[in-house]
């Protein structure tokens, strides 16, 4: 079985709900190797080596993250500077990564309908998605169609457990 | 001489000393002037204070030149002096040989035997390093490439005396004269011994006897240093510095060699060793002493009945030497290229005759070489040079000097001498060793002090410079580099040391950039106060990394934990700023400003256990972005 590399980001999972669910749901199923970015580099100072070597391992990665100001928390930010090296993850002959599959998992705090022309974030969040898709494309890899966790903050009871579950199925069977 | 007399001659000379050469200074004259003054009001001719023991006393006061040698050969590793070679060998040669002929030529016209004018010329072809040295090292110009010029010739004139010293003998014409003279009186079995020898074997022993320096130096000195280091107890090694000295200089006149050349080798050969500065902080103010009595009693000894007797052809004879010493040497200061204003400086520094002039003369007096009339106008007449110096040289500096364009940029050259690392790292144990290591590892260059011999041996095997040494002196300070140094990091493990270092630094070097170790909380409060330019406590960083590693341990989110941590350290900071602002003020204050802050501190945690909101961290928090939504 391919392995699965989800390489998570939420600087305060103390005050988390959504992702605290989520990752509670995922992170000890098979071939899944759940990887605290911000528990691992609380300082930010992230190990390149390490995180090259642990990419290499996978062949399916996965950013998850809430959305924060349309984009990626900041360590995920500093993580795509370091790591992805010219000459490694890209340019003429950095090719170690092609093939891969990225996919984003992520939640909004807006809803779906405020991601659309007439809600007040105008675009679909695949729009403030652009950057990461370059990212990965740059990069060799295939960037899947994210997994979008809409209105957060009203994500409760039921609504959370299926979406873990959403969560949960798409890792076991792709 | 009896216990008191000699207590009386010590409070004369020193009583002098401390009225003439605060006199000299604040009228802008050299301290060598202030001395030489002093000695001619004390001498026969003014007060009579000090009279027939003044011949004694100035050999005595002699070791003060040797000290001084040793001083410099500390100064001057083995390295710098082979670079050196071209301009003792070259400049200093051709310095003495032509100024021994040319002044064997004018007194050979003046109808002396060649014998007798080759003597005077050699006699007074030579400088006085003491008075040479000491003025230049007062107007900071011994790193000029004048001053080092000078520098180069003087040590060959060093070197130049010992084979003077032996051909001597040979120039006799008159009867040896019944020799009054103690010097020569005092021939001990060596001397005696080695007189009976034959001049290979005297070359053969000064042979053996620089090796032996050199050999010792490595591998006899530095193991004795090391131990004497270890007992640290300061007046030994001063002893032990003393002794070295004394024991080389006793080896070198018994083998008729200028003790101050011996002791200048051993100087070169411990120029590496980390106890160099130990030895220069030492030795330091003992040369300054005697070289002050040495000058004093210079002053004294001008015999003056001698001067009255002869006015003109004293003065012509002072006027002519120095004069003629000039020309040489302005000659071979345009030859070796020296920029004007230093071509100046390089030969008249360098005019007047030298204590060994006095030995030469006092010597060839014994041998029947020169007559003892002349020799006396000589020495008279070198004599006066030598006073005149500081006055030409103040000349030079205030006529002289002002009128040429060529001037030497005020920011010198780095100097090879000195070290000159931007850091000074003072204290290399458990807490200065992160510290340089962090700085070496950025390949920053550091002189580090520490009175723990064992660490500076360590330090000095891998590679680091590392001085062993008082680090709260503020000669060693300078001898570190101090002046040139960014900044000073005081990292010592003694709250007193740490003091008063911060203070030496502040009142010497204020250009320093000072970085403190604080050992405890109130000692944090002082130094801040005391205006440094960083200070941390010493365990600030080591204690909240173990805390902040106990918060994870205990499941609190490791990002979670460095922000709370690093909001801990900075508010810890600002309590202990403001405190120290207090502390020294108003000890109530301080204390209820202590209590204060504590229910301050209290507070904040309190309110950081309260839900998982928290006034220290609101960072992510979307409380209020949901009541915004719940509104709607
Ligand atoms: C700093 C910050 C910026 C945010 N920016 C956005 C945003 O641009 N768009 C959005 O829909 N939600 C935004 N949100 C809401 C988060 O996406 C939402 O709180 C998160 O998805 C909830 O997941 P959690 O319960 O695991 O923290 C932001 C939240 C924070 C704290």
């Amino acid at each position: 079985m391919e392995k699965t590399l989800i390489l998570f980001t939420h600087p305060a999972l103390e005050k988390s709900k959504v992702h605290r669910a989520l990752k509670e749901g995922v992170e000890n199923l098979e071939g899944v190797t759940f990887h605290d970015l911000y528990e691992e580099y609380p300082d930010f100072y992230i190990d390149v080596q390490r995180e090259q070597a642990l990419l290499l391992e996978h062949s399916k990665i996965i950013w998850q993250h809430p959305l924060y100001w349309y984009s990626v928390p900041a360590l995920m930010k500093e993580w795509i500077d370091v790591v992805l090296q010219h000459g490694w993850a890209y340019g003429s002959d950095g090719t170690v990564l092609e093939g891969k599959t990225v996919k984003s998992v992520i939640s909004t705090g807006g809803s779906e309908k405020a991601y659309c022309p007439q809600g007040h974030n105008y675009y679909p969040v695949e729009e403030f998605l652009r950057p990461l898709e370059r990212t990965a494309v740059l990069c060799r890899m295939e960037y899947l169609e994210p997994m979008i966790f809409y209105g957060a903050f009203q994500l409760d009871g039921d609504a959370l457990s299926s979406a873990v579950d959403r969560y949960r199925k798409y890792l076991q069977t792709s | 001489m009896a216990f008191e007399s000699l207590f009386v001659s010590a409070f004369v000379y020193l009583l002098t000393a401390v009225i003439c050469v605060p006199l000299a200074k604040r009228l802008g004259l050299s301290s060598v002037l202030g001395y030489l003054v002093a000695g001619f009001v004390i001498g026969p001719f003014v007060l009579g204070l000090v009279g027939e023991e003044g011949a004694d006393v100035m050999h005595f006061a002699e070791f003060g030149v040797v000290l001084m040698l040793f001083l410099i050969g500390l100064e001057l590793r083995p390295a710098l002096l082979w670079r050196l070679r071209g301009p003792i060998l070259g400049l200093g040669g051709a310095q003495v040989g032509i100024t021994m002929v040319a002044i064997g030529a004018i007194g050979m016209s003046f109808g002396l035997g060649w014998q007798v004018a080759l003597a005077v010329g050699m006699a007074l072809a030579l400088s006085s390093t003491a008075i040479v040295l000491q003025s230049l090292q007062e107007k900071n110009l011994t790193k000029s490439s004048g001053g080092q010029s000078a520098f180069s010739v003087l040590l060959f004139q060093d070197i130049a005396v010992i084979p003077m010293l032996a051909v001597f003998p040979m120039l006799a014409t008159l009867a040896p004269a019944v020799s009054n003279d103690h010097r020569v009186e005092e021939v001990g079995p060596v001397q005696d011994w080695l007189a009976h020898q034959p001049g290979w074997m005297a070359t053969l022993l000064v042979f053996a006897a620089v090796i032996f320096i050199i050999l010792a130096g490595k591998y006899l000195f530095q193991p004795i240093l090391n131990i004497v280091a270890k007992t640290r107890v300061r007046e030994t090694f001063v002893a032990l510095a003393l002794l070295l000295v004394i024991g080389i200089a006793l080896l070198m006149s018994m083998l008729g060699v200028s003790p101050a050349l011996g002791t200048f080798l051993a100087g070169v050969v411990l120029a590496d060793s980390q106890y160099r500065h130990e030895l220069e902080a030492d030795l330091e103010p003992f040369k300054g002493l005697l070289l002050g009595v040495f000058f004093i009693s210079v002053g004294a000894s001008i015999d003056f009945s001698l001067i009255a007797a002869k006015p003109n052809l004293v003065a012509a004879l002072v006027v002519g030497l120095m004069v003629l010493k000039a020309a040489i040497l302005f000659g071979l200061g345009t030859l070796t290229k020296l920029l004007l204003d230093q071509r100046m400086l390089f030969s008249l520094s360098l005019a007047q005759g030298g204590e060994f002039a006095f030995v030469l003369l006092g010597f060839g007096v014994a041998e029947g070489v020169v007559g003892g009339e002349v020799a006396q106008m000589l020495i008279a007449s070198v004599a006066l040079s030598m006073v005149l110096t500081p006055l030409v040289l103040i000349l030079e500096e205030k006529v002289i000097r002002p009128r040429f364009g060529t001037r030497e940029s005020d920011d010198r050259e780095p100097d090879p001498m000195e070290e000159d690392a931007p850091v000074i790292l003072a204290g290399f144990g458990r807490f200065g060793n992160f510290v340089g290591r962090l700085l070496r590892s950025q390949k920053i260059e550091m002189t580090v002090i520490d009175s723990d011999p064992d660490h500076v041996d360590f330090l000095r095997r891998i590679g680091i410079k590392a001085f062993y040494g008082d680090v709260n002196r503020h000669d060693l300070l300078e001898a570190a580099g101090a002046y040139k140094a960014k900044i000073l990091i005081i990292t010592l493990s003694n709250q007193e040391d740490t003091d008063s270092l911060i203070e030496t630094a502040q009142k010497h070097f204020p250009h320093l950039k000072l970085m403190v170790r604080a050992l405890e909380r109130p000692h944090q409060y002082k130094t801040l106060e005391a205006g440094v330019d960083y200070c941390i406590h010493q365990h600030a960083g080591s204690a909240t990394e173990l805390g902040k590693a106990a918060l994870v341990l205990l499941g609190v989110r490791a990002h979670r934990a460095e922000r709370v941590t690093k909001a801990f350290r900075k508010h810890d900071l600002e309590s202990v700023r403001l405190a120290a602002k207090k502390t020294h003020k108003d000890k109530k204050a301080y204390i209820s400003h202590v209590r204060e802050r504590l229910n301050d501190m209290e507070r904040q945690f309190e309110e950081d256990q309260q839900d998982r909101q928290t006034p220290i961290d609101q960072a992510w928090d979307t409380q209020s972005v949901k009541n915004d939504i719940l509104k709607k």
